[in-house]
């Protein structure tokens, strides 16, 4: 059994503008140990998926209206605000873009670190604080003990999203949910960040969704992608697959508008015209219609479904098996 | 370099010869920013050495790429460019002139010639202000065209270069989507028929399907109007798409510059070669042969800068001349300089 299993999942925003289908019907699911990118552009809806997850939309306006998200046998929408709290923090850790931001300013690290693992773990302050240096010293932080008794401000950007991730990971989770986590750093911390990431979840066998939109990223790291687009998921498949044999437009757009480091100084780039939809404005038909160099009269009529492609390779569009050509321009 | 690669290369910077004329002349650029401690009486305890003693030419018509990561410089070596601080140290040549020592007064000429497109395209358009009056207010202010019907003719003419249909003229900035306003940051830029223009980030916040029509947009007026750019960005892979010849800065110092191929296909820097490392490229089977090589440790502080070469902390080939020896920039290979001892 999956880990994860989310289905249909439809989360909506109302407002005065009208209401806003943030996420509209996204299921994935994320097996033990596994990491799964989410990836897509700003307004996809990637992160309002995790934030659904750890149901922390906020009423009014956001409201999640329908799907099923089962965890670890437990169907996390059936449960009481206490019994969701137990889950956050200890069976699920989050790692937050902002280091700047997701840390309370006037706590020392060592209160915030400790504090899942008092909640949640039958555990004293000596034992915790003897967890939290060792966590420090696992997530690469020197003098882990000098530490403790610091304040957010008098470390870096890369040194508080160590220290995220020590928390994300202090209570042992089953998953991490890693939203933009290296988006705010410079590449060269990125990598380092990154890469102990990968090595502690791997150790932990620990199961992490990481959301990006930063296609390198997810190349480098990830097992399985869902890219996103308009609130729903549009492709997914293994990392290999979703690169070398996209099987949907925007897919395919997205590869062919990221500049690449390896790559000679050559022609144009060629990118996807007009802007993403406004999603108080979508009709039943295909969202990236407007944009889709392939939309025939078909796709105006209904969304297509997420359908397989090859074994483990799903893509919503009608015209999936039509794109041979540009799959194979790609590759060149 | 294949043949295809080359006649590519020739339609898009229009000769093969490479570029002659300097426009740009930077030479041992110093600013330094001074801390000071009290309240009352506040005297300077330290220097913030931002920019720390930086030479690089800019030639007319091509596109020079200055690297790095928070902190090396990058950002303020523009804004020394631009006039917007006045360097400690150094001169600016523009156009054979050194516009550090120009009054306020001799600046404006000099002013329309050089322009800027910065990062953030929420803040940096007043947002009480419609585009219209925001592309017409550089003209005004330079009394480039004085009659109010033709500088509107202009200003409709500019979003349409921008891509920009004409009725945006009478949007506020709130009205339009980032990449949007970008263009009109751009079109701004562009209403002083500059020679010259620093894009600072010009394209770090905004999402790559959008990202990509403005690069496209960047090179198109870059052919057009024979724009020569300063492109600052931390982006490394657009850096590779856009740039002739790429710089790399590493806490105030110029480390490397040479070709973009040849700086992205053969870094000899000890730190362009790490931090090339790090970025990640988009194809998973190029990332699970690629070697992954850390680079240790984080920026020291540029207001008590490491003896000798900066690097030398964080550098897997350093010895211990490092520590003591300030590397100068050296011309290793034709075209492609590098400030380490080692190499």
């Amino acid at each position: 059994m999956a880990l994860l299993e989310i289905k249909d999942l439809q989360t909506h925003f109302f407002t005065s503008a009208g209401i806003v289908k943030a996420v509209d019907g996204v299921s994935y699911t994320v097996e033990q140990g596994e990491t799964v990118a989410v990836v897509g552009e700003s307004g996809s809806g990637k992160s309002v998926t995790a934030m659904t997850i750890m149901r922390l939309i906020p009423w009014p306006p956001g409201k999640i209206v329908g799907g099923s998200i089962m965890f670890d046998g437990k169907e996390l929408l059936d449960l009481s605000e206490d019994e969701m709290r137990d889950i956050r923090g200890r069976d699920i850790g989050m790692i937050f873009q902002e280091p700047m931001t997701s840390l309370n300013p006037v706590l020392t690290i060592g209160m915030q670190i400790t504090e899942p693992m008092l909640a949640h773990l039958d555990m004293t302050e000596e034992e915790a604080m003897a967890k939290a240096v060792k966590l420090l010293g696992m997530v690469g932080i020197s003098e882990p003990d000098r530490r403790l008794a610091q304040y957010p401000h008098h470390l870096s950007g890369g040194m508080r999203q160590r220290v995220v991730i020590a928390m994300a990971l202090a209570c042992d989770p089953k998953l991490i949910i890693a939203d933009e986590p290296t988006t705010a750093l410079d590449v060269t911390i990125q990598a380092q960040i990154l890469e102990l990431m990968k090595n502690l979840t791997r150790e932990m066998n620990v199961a992490m969704i990481i959301i990006t939109h930063n296609l390198g990223v997810v190349a480098r790291y990830a097992d399985r992608v869902n890219v996103m687009y308009a609130g729903r998921i549009i492709e997914s498949g293994s990392a290999q697959e979703i690169y070398h044999n996209p099987r949907h437009p925007y897919t395919l757009a997205l590869l062919k508008s990221v500049p690449r480091m390896d790559v000679q100084r050559s022609a144009k780039l060629d990118p996807v015209d007009g802007q993403p939809p406004d999603l108080t404005k979508l009709d039943a038909g295909c969202s990236f219609r407007p944009r889709c160099r392939f939309a025939t009269d078909e796709c105006a009529k209904s969304f297509p479904a997420l359908e397989e492609v090859s074994p483990n390779h799903t893509s919503a569009c009608f015209e999936k098996n039509n794109l041979d050509r540009e799959v194979k321009a790609l590759a060149k | 370099m294949s043949e295809a690669m080359t006649t590519r290369r020739n339609t898009r910077t229009g000769s093969s010869e490479g570029f002659e004329e300097v426009l740009v002349d930077v030479r041992d650029l110093k600013m330094h920013f001074p801390v000071t401690d009290g309240v009352f009486f506040p005297r300077v305890v330290a220097h913030v050495k931002a920019v720390d003693g930086v030479s690089f030419q800019v030639f007319r018509g091509e596109t020079l790429g200055v690297v790095g990561e928070s902190g090396c410089g990058k950002t303020t070596t523009g804004r020394c460019i631009l006039q917007l601080e006045k360097p400690t140290a150094g001169e600016i040549m523009f156009g054979g002139v050194d516009i550090t020592k120009l009054n306020s007064k001799e600046m404006i000429d000099v002013r329309k010639k050089i322009q800027v497109i910065f990062q953030d395209p929420y803040s940096s358009l007043n947002p009480r202000m419609k585009v219209g009056e925001i592309l017409a207010e550089p003209m005004r202010v330079h009394n480039i065209i004085a009659n109010e019907a033709d500088r509107q003719t202009r200003v409709r003419h500019l979003l349409n270069v921008c891509g920009l249909a004409s009725a945006f003229a009478d949007r506020y900035p709130h009205e339009m989507s980032g990449g949007q306003r970008q263009r009109v940051g751009i079109a701004r830029a562009l209403a002083m028929d500059p020679e010259f223009i620093i894009c600072d980030e010009a394209v770090s916040a905004l999402d790559v399907s959008i990202q990509a029509q403005v690069i496209n947009l960047l090179e198109d007026l870059r052919d057009e109007f024979d724009l020569t750019y300063l492109f600052i960005s931390h982006d490394l892979s657009v850096v590779r798409h856009i740039c002739h010849r790429v710089a790399v800065m590493y806490l105030g110092n110029l480390v490397e510059l040479a070709d973009g191929d040849e700086l992205f296909e053969n870094p000899m820097h000890p730190y362009t070669r790490l931090l090339l490392n790090a970025v990640p490229i988009p194809d998973p089977t190029i990332e699970k042969t690629r070697q992954h090589e850390i680079i240790k440790g984080e920026i020291p502080s540029p207001i008590n800068p490491p003896s000798g070469c900066v690097f030398h902390p964080r550098c897997p080939s350093a010895v211990d001349n490092c520590k003591k020896q300030i590397p100068t920039l050296r011309e290793i290979k034709p075209g492609h300089w590098v400030a380490c001892t080692e190499v």
